[in-house]
């Protein structure tokens, strides 16, 4: 019981840095291996505009979500469009993305080396005990769920009975035919890829008021990501959410029940699993 | 001549999503024969074809090939058992050379030759086709019916059991269609069996023993070619009912 | 598939005199050029065994902390019980399989799920070797004391380095070699042709694997300490890939022209700026993708025949699809 509620919470969280990362590889097509580091960078921000304004988390949202937004419009327009035009088709634009991305997870992780140094940081907020079922539970990481699900609710909201989210759904679909039905592709692709690192940076400030971060952890978050995006089906959000959930389910209950060492095992057992046995994932659309 | 046919195709089907490409499509195809397969436009000829050649499983049926079944089986271990085909869009492998390409087609099937022996069957096959002395051009360059023949060369390298060609012969001015067409009727009484999907009624006509017609994913006619073409069924599927 | 041209017994014999002249270093020096030419030894194997199987695939793989640190762990662990010589093969055996379990279930699709899954490997096989020690044994570090000297290690990269040029250019003239050029270029006719793709493929990763594992296992006498953070650590892979890519995959010492730059490069640079190496290697992999897609052979490629060039783009995107 104790993991379902800890695993739930902490699959919350999961959820919010994977929609990210489905918005930029569903939507804009492009694989963003420094997804981790606008997580981390994220925290950061939280944990200064904490210390330095006593400004707490939940405002920090209100600051962090839109710059994070502008920064990723940004990244996207200067950095990935050229990639965008000049590549052929997808394989290649991927093979590309992949490559950028690495250089800018490197550049942004040796920024925030330089400036925070490798310690690990963490700070109070809301850290009081809260007894659900009769296990104490930090109120922080209640709080943190229940933004998250107000944060899925919006989204939803947006993708399915919005038409600016539908045209987005269409071009993670397919691009060229979207493109046919006057969808601005272009336009949506940096949308969504801004709107994804947005949705990261806000995972990340929710993240920071209970984990404990340091410049160099965004890599796992990236790969636990991408593994969660796989699972889910590429493009799709409900099956993010859904493998989210089932991902932070596993690695507590590894983490409670056999070994907290091997949490990373089990996120590679299951991802292994998907990969032999239903490779487009949960909700994804069989390849003939 | 055995009395088994090499090819047996029973009830095949092949569903993408709601749309049915090939519907409980049934038939056979003894040794040696020419067996054209023809229909109009989006019949489901193309993806017949691809369901014998291992390039998409069939949804339901069963597909043998002398004797042994291959329903399913990857792409691979079909050409391995000696099942050769060409594309409706032509594919040279454009980086390999003319003579790389025709190797390419036999080192790995069952014929399995390597060396300076594949080097002479290849220059070989390469007259046989009209491409002799054109083995170390890039085959990227060549024209489209130097391509197509490349890849006729290609496909015949692994000396197949079961030759498919794919509307080979379209897009071919009127002297190379004649061209083409010997070719083909030259391997025809080697003794090859071959299934020809097509849209070029005279070589219909000249070339095929036996005719399947299929139309909207169903087989409508299978007879001899000059019986087939007079059915007014067959004739309703290619011009309209008004005209039968 | 034909006789050697004359212009492979030049190759031959410039790579002889190369691998002479690097193995009489030791004789002239002592500290810091030979330590430099282990590193660039070092680097010259694993960026060479990289693009034994990166090279023709285009798969991007970033296992090689995972072999490497497999093959330091084999020697780590045997060297109170075993020769050397054994379990360096071992090693070698030991990362094939894990390369072959990899390869079967992740290269039968696109190359994005094989980069994302191999990023990890390292880290995973990482936590599995830090786990089985704690509770299996006191301590988490292992110690590896030998005779080999500086001079020992270089030599055994050298041999090793002739062994993967050696076992490349075999492959390149056999029939898997052919396999991959079709493979790249058309998947689909190579699969009606009677290949077996993804066999092909897991080959090649397992040949790849094996000769980073036997890197890891040579150099473990080197370090005399061997702990999982180091021993896997996941720049390494990284490294691999920018100074591979650098250079250029389209021939087997393209690699050799990213390596001697980028090993001076950051060596310079950890030694100086030790904070800055991230950036250093983010800025690599930028420069990579913006200026050299095809690295230096692909540069000078496009000199001598601009038109060969462009084609061999056209077809390597194809090939990636």
């Amino acid at each position: 019981m104790d993991i379902l509620i800890t695993g739930t919470v902490l699959g919350g969280t999961y959820a919010l840095i994977a929609l990210g990362l489905t918005l930029q590889y569903g939507v804009a097509r492009i694989m963003n291996l420094a997804n981790g580091e606008n997580l981390v960078l994220a925290c950061f921000c939280a944990f200064w505009l904490q210390a330095a304004a006593a400004i707490n988390p939940i405002q920090a949202l209100f600051l962090v979500v839109p710059a994070a937004f502008v920064l990723n419009w940004l990244i996207y327009a200067i950095v990935l469009t050229p990639l965008v035009r000049r590549a052929t088709h997808r394989g290649q634009l991927e093979v590309d993305s992949i490559l950028v991305t690495f250089g800018l997870m490197f550049i942004l992780q040796g920024v925030m080396l330089l400036i925070f140094g490798g310690a690990y940081f963490s700070y109070n907020f809301l850290a009081e005990p809260v007894r659900i079922l009769g296990q104490n539970y930090g109120l922080n990481r209640i709080v943190a769920l229940g933004a998250a699900v107000a944060m899925f609710i919006l989204l939803y909201g947006f993708l399915y009975r919005t038409r600016y989210g539908t045209a987005l759904r269409a071009v993670a679909v397919d691009p060229a035919a979207a493109g046919l039905v006057a969808i601005d592709v272009p336009r949506m692709s940096a949308f969504a890829f801004a709107l994804g690192g947005a949705l990261t940076a806000a995972g990340g400030v929710l993240l920071s008021t209970y984990y404990t971060f340091n410049s160099a952890m965004g890599v796992i978050f990236t790969m636990k990501a991408l593994i969660i995006v796989i699972m889910g089906g590429v493009g799709d959000v409900r099956g993010a959410v859904l493998a989210a959930l089932l991902l932070a389910l596993a690695e507590t209950a590894v983490a409670s029940l056999v070994d907290p060492g091997l949490t990373l095992a089990a996120t590679y057992g299951l991802f292994i699993l998907v990969l032999l046995f239903r490779p487009q994932g949960i909700f994804g659309r069989q390849a003939t | 001549m055995t009395a088994h046919p090499l090819l047996s195709v029973e009830h095949a089907q092949k569903r993408f999503g709601g749309l049915i490409a090939v519907n409980e499509v049934s038939f056979s195809v003894k040794q040696g024969e020419l067996v054209g397969l023809i229909g109009p436009n989006g019949s489901g000829k193309t993806t017949m074809l691809n369901l014998i050649s291992g390039l998409l499983k069939p949804s339901a049926g069963r597909i043998s090939f002398g004797g042994e079944e291959i329903t399913g089986l990857p792409a691979y271990q079909i050409a391995r058992r000696g099942i050769a085909r060409t594309f409706q869009l032509v594919r040279p492998l454009a980086s390999l050379s003319a003579i790389e390409n025709v190797i390419a087609g036999a080192a790995f099937g069952h014929v399995r030759i390597w060396g300076p022996d594949a080097y002479r069957e290849a220059e070989i096959l390469l007259g046989r086709v009209g491409l002799s002395g054109r083995g170390n051009a890039p085959s990227g360059s060549m024209t489209y019916i130097d391509q197509k023949r490349l890849e006729l060369a290609r496909a015949l390298a692994g000396n197949p059991r079961l030759l498919l060609l794919d509307e080979w012969l379209a897009g071919l001015n009127p002297t190379e269609l004649r061209i083409g067409i010997d070719l083909i009727a030259g391997l025809r009484d080697e003794g090859r069996t071959i299934v020809m999907v097509e849209h070029v009624m005279d070589a219909i006509r000249s070339l095929c023993d036996r005719c399947i017609v299929m139309s909207s994913g169903a087989k409508i006619a299978d007879g001899s070619a000059h019986d087939v073409l007079a059915q007014p069924e067959v004739i309703s599927a290619y011009l309209g009912s008004e005209d039968a | 598939m034909t006789q050697m041209r004359s212009q492979e017994w030049w190759t031959l014999a410039v790579a002889a005199i190369g691998l002479a002249v690097a193995a009489a270093i030791p004789l002239y020096d002592d500290g810091y050029y030979l330590s430099l030419s282990v590193n660039i030894a070092i680097y010259v194997v694993l960026c060479t065994a990289w693009t034994i199987f990166s090279g023709p695939t285009h798969y991007i793989s970033l296992a090689t902390a995972a072999f490497f640190g497999i093959g330091q762990y084999t020697v780590g662990l045997g060297i109170e019980s075993y020769p050397f010589a054994v379990l360096v093969a071992t090693a070698g055996v030991i990362a094939a399989a894990l390369a072959i379990v990899v390869g079967m279930a992740t290269l039968r699709l696109s190359g994005v799920y094989f980069v994302i899954f191999t990023l990890g490997l390292a880290e995973l096989v990482r936590q599995v070797v830090t786990w089985l020690q704690t509770n299996f044994t006191n301590a988490v570090g292992l110690y590896v004391f030998t005779d080999f000297g500086e001079k020992h290690v270089l030599w055994m990269l050298l041999a090793l380095a002739a062994v993967i040029y050696a076992t490349g250019w075999l492959i390149n003239r056999s029939r898997l070699g052919f396999a991959m050029r079709i493979i790249g270029n058309d998947e689909t006719v190579a699969r009606h042709v009677g290949i077996n793709v993804a066999w092909s493929k897991v080959v090649l990763f397992a040949v790849s694997g094996a000769f980073i594992g036997i890197a890891g296992a040579i150099l473990a006498p080197r370090y005399a300490y061997i702990e999982p953070p180091s021993a896997f650590n996941p720049v390494l892979s990284f490294q691999v890939v920018i100074m591979a890519l650098l250079g250029g995959t389209s021939r087997l010492w393209g690699p050799l022209l990213g390596v001697i730059p980028f090993t001076i490069l950051f060596d310079f640079i950890s030694a100086h700026f030790p904070n800055h190496t991230s950036l250093l290697i983010g800025f690599a992999f930028v420069a990579i993708v913006y200026a050299l897609p095809r690295g230096v052979i692909g540069l000078v490629d496009d000199l001598r025949r601009p038109q060969a060039g462009a084609e061999k783009a056209r077809t390597s995107a194809e090939a990636t699809q």
